[in-house]
């Protein structure tokens, strides 16, 4: 526990305070304070504990990242953004942890579908948020959940009311344009009963040292369906620390691909709760080269019985950059006949290179069926020869077999434009000589 | 076409094949039995680049080339064609898109421009059909969930397709039902061609009741220890391989 660090964000609290949104809601200024308690008590998390073992988070400690208490100074440019922007979507963007009325693209939303910035949201329906607000991210969690319910500086708000389908996907791009900046930014979706949506957060930065505190609140109601995507592409300086938080009703679907490319460390937090018969589908992919550490921590809470979750994380990992995946499955004692299948896949691309894989299944139930494998390797020999002798050069099959590997969670992704910038990232990442993107 | 001689290879110390010597000319047939262990297989996979093996005596002429000589690649852009007793399954990777860069990487090999995309789609479809697949495996990745007999089968298309010189089929008929073997067996006759030779490596000599060799070479402890015609074959199954075995050790 280091609470030093923790002292000074404190120090620097009322700096900031009266220019966080929802100060004049007593409940959420009660929220925020007790956050902060909390996170000055405890610090920011400790490799000590076994959440957190293979993830040193110290390096943050080194320096006192800086809130911005508005736009000012957030230029983008807007060539650099359309790399990451969707043309199909309704865009929310927020710079620096702020809402930016104008690179966002909100019009045309169907009436009764709220999107709009998690300020706006504490305006003009500060009663709905009072009743999610952190009803899915404990703040005993983790400190981290703490700092972001007290730094919180704004966010997006997406509703969706029952029976409404979206037909098009909405997206949150997140971008920290400045040196040692902070962006603190709580996210909230609510599908309500037979509602349909599609969210993708993206997580990026100009090259600087920033620090990145995510955390996003999913509810899917009764046999509500919301798929929700993150690419995390942050700066390689950069440190993200994000969480989504779902709770899912009954009959509820929830998918998540969580693809996790940036960061000098980054860490994210998955966890859902299901209830009866629910469906959860967890994808990973991360990527890590140079010295990039890449923490993926996904909790999957079978708490009803008849609920469904499948999990696939698959790593790739160059140079002396080190993954960690741990995934806890947990089934209560009235979950009987759950059904849940979880597995990681690791390829080492170096002997510098580490992964850390951890799966954890805990079951009190007693009529279930519940699996998980692990593996952590090189690319297979017997693949790369069947591929010299069907002409192809060592080097290419090598590059080959690596994308195929990754390939595999970028041809999940339904939205084509989305896949088209992801994959485009994964290319962007390892050696590809030789490689067609036809073979993939 | 191909020259074997007095070929010897050893997996670490040990040694497996242990002279070797084999002629093998342009629209021959070639049978090669032989029961576990004698080294059918360490046969094929040197022939076709695979490492872990060390030639310690010998030659390998391919078309007065060193065959030994050559990475795996460019033994199948040459014209050597490999099909595998265990087909890999390459998750991630289309089988059709497979195709079409061996394909043409043979053809740029040799000089040629890269193949026509509907010219090579009406092609593959013709081979599909006369392999009778479905048309679906194209677009599924390279043996990924296939049965033992659709792997076989996808290993005589790549064959159709990329029309080597020098088939190396390597228990080729393992594992496969009767009617599984008809169908591969009609797919490599009609590749039969005055240009083109195979080597049959095989346990069984059901395999050879559909496909005619021309020529039979028993292999025992990594030597060949007969040579004749068809006939031989027919004789091996009655007598099994305990009987050149036997020779052998009486010789």
């Amino acid at each position: 526990m280091n609470t030093a660090t923790a002292s000074r964000y404190a120090a620097e609290y009322p700096t900031i305070a009266s220019a966080l949104p929802g100060q004049t809601l007593p409940w959420l200024k009660a929220l925020r304070a007790e956050a902060l308690i909390a996170f000055s008590a405890h610090g920011f998390p400790s490799p000590r504990e076994e959440e957190w073992r293979y993830t040193n988070v110290s390096g943050i400690e080194k320096k006192l990242f800086a809130p911005s208490v508005d736009l000012t100074g957030s230029d983008v440019d807007a060539d650099w953004l359309k790399s990451y922007r969707l043309e199909d979507a309704w865009v929310l963007v927020l710079v620096n942890g702020h809402f930016s009325a104008e690179l966002s693209v909100l019009d045309g939303l169907p009436e009764a579908v709220s999107v709009m910035s998690m300020a706006d949201a504490l305006a003009k329906q500060p009663d709905k948020v009072e009743k999610y607000l952190g009803a899915a991210a404990d703040q005993s969690e983790h400190s981290f959940i703490a700092f972001n319910t007290a730094w919180f500086t704004d966010g997006l708000f997406v509703h969706v009311p029952a029976k409404l389908v979206l037909d098009k996907p909405i997206q949150l791009l997140h971008i920290v344009t400045g040196s040692d900046a902070m962006a603190t930014t709580r996210n909230i979706i609510i599908a309500d009963e037979m509602a349909e949506a599609k969210v993708i957060e993206t997580y990026v930065g100009i090259d600087n040292a920033y620090l990145t505190s995510a955390v996003t609140e999913v509810f899917v109601g009764q046999n509500a369906d919301v798929t929700l995507y993150k690419m995390q592409s942050e700066s390689d300086k950069a440190y993200h620390f994000g969480g989504s938080y779902i709770k899912q009703a009954r009959d509820a679907r929830f998918t998540h691909h969580n693809f996790a490319f940036g960061g000098l460390l980054a860490r994210s937090d998955i966890h859902a709760d299901l209830d009866h018969a629910s469906e959860c589908e967890l994808n990973g992919l991360y990527l890590g080269v140079k010295r990039q550490h890449i923490d993926n921590h996904t909790r999957i809470n079978h708490l009803k019985p008849y609920a469904i979750s499948r999990e696939l994380y698959k790593g790739v990992l160059d140079d002396r950059a080190r993954g960690v995946f741990q995934g806890r499955v947990i089934v209560a004692i009235d979950a009987q006949k759950t059904d849940s299948q979880m597995n990681n896949r690791n390829l080492l691309l170096s002997d510098d290179a580490e992964a850390d894989t951890k799966p954890q299944l805990e079951i009190y139930a007693d009529d279930v069926k519940c699996g998980h494998g692990v593996t952590v390797g090189q690319l297979d020999e017997k693949s790369i020869f069947y591929l010299q002798s069907r002409c192809v050069d060592e080097e290419t099959a090598r590059n080959m077999l690596t994308f195929a590997f990754a390939n595999e969670m970028v041809d999940k992704i339904k939205i084509r434009s989305l896949h088209d910038k992801v994959l485009e990232q994964v290319l962007a990442r390892f050696p590809q000589e030789g490689v067609n993107k036809e073979w993939l | 076409m191909l020259s074997i001689k007095n070929l010897h290879v050893s997996v670490g110390d040990k040694p497996i094949l242990k002279g070797i010597n084999l002629e093998i000319k342009a629209g021959e047939i070639h049978a090669i039995m032989g029961p576990n262990g004698s080294g059918k297989s360490t046969l094929s996979h040197v022939l076709s680049g695979k490492g872990g093996y060390t030639v310690t005596e010998g030659s390998a002429t391919y078309q007065g080339k060193d065959l030994l000589e050559m990475a795996p690649e460019i033994r199948a852009r040459e014209g050597l064609f490999l099909a595998f007793q265990y087909p890999v399954e390459i998750p991630g990777v289309s089988n059709i898109y497979l195709l079409k860069a061996a394909l043409n990487s043979i053809r740029k090999h040799n000089g040629q421009p890269e193949v026509d995309a509907m010219d090579f789609l009406t092609l593959v479809k013709e081979k599909v059909r006369l392999l009778e697949m479905d048309e679906k495996f194209l677009y599924r990745a390279v043996n990924e969930g296939f049965s033992g007999g659709e792997k076989k089968r996808n290993e005589i298309l790549q064959m159709a397709i990329l029309e080597p010189k020098l088939c190396i089929m390597d228990e080729t008929d393992s594992g496969l039902d009767i009617d599984a073997l008809k169908i591969v067996s009609e797919g490599v006759n009609s590749l039969r061609s005055p240009e083109r030779s195979f080597v049959m490596v095989t346990h069984y000599q059901r395999l050879l009741d559909y496909i005619k060799p021309d020529f039979v070479h028993v292999l025992a402890n990594g030597q060949i220890v007969k040579s004749g015609g068809p006939e031989l074959a027919l004789e091996l199954e009655e007598k099994g391989y305990s009987w050149v075995e036997n020779n052998q050790a009486a010789a």
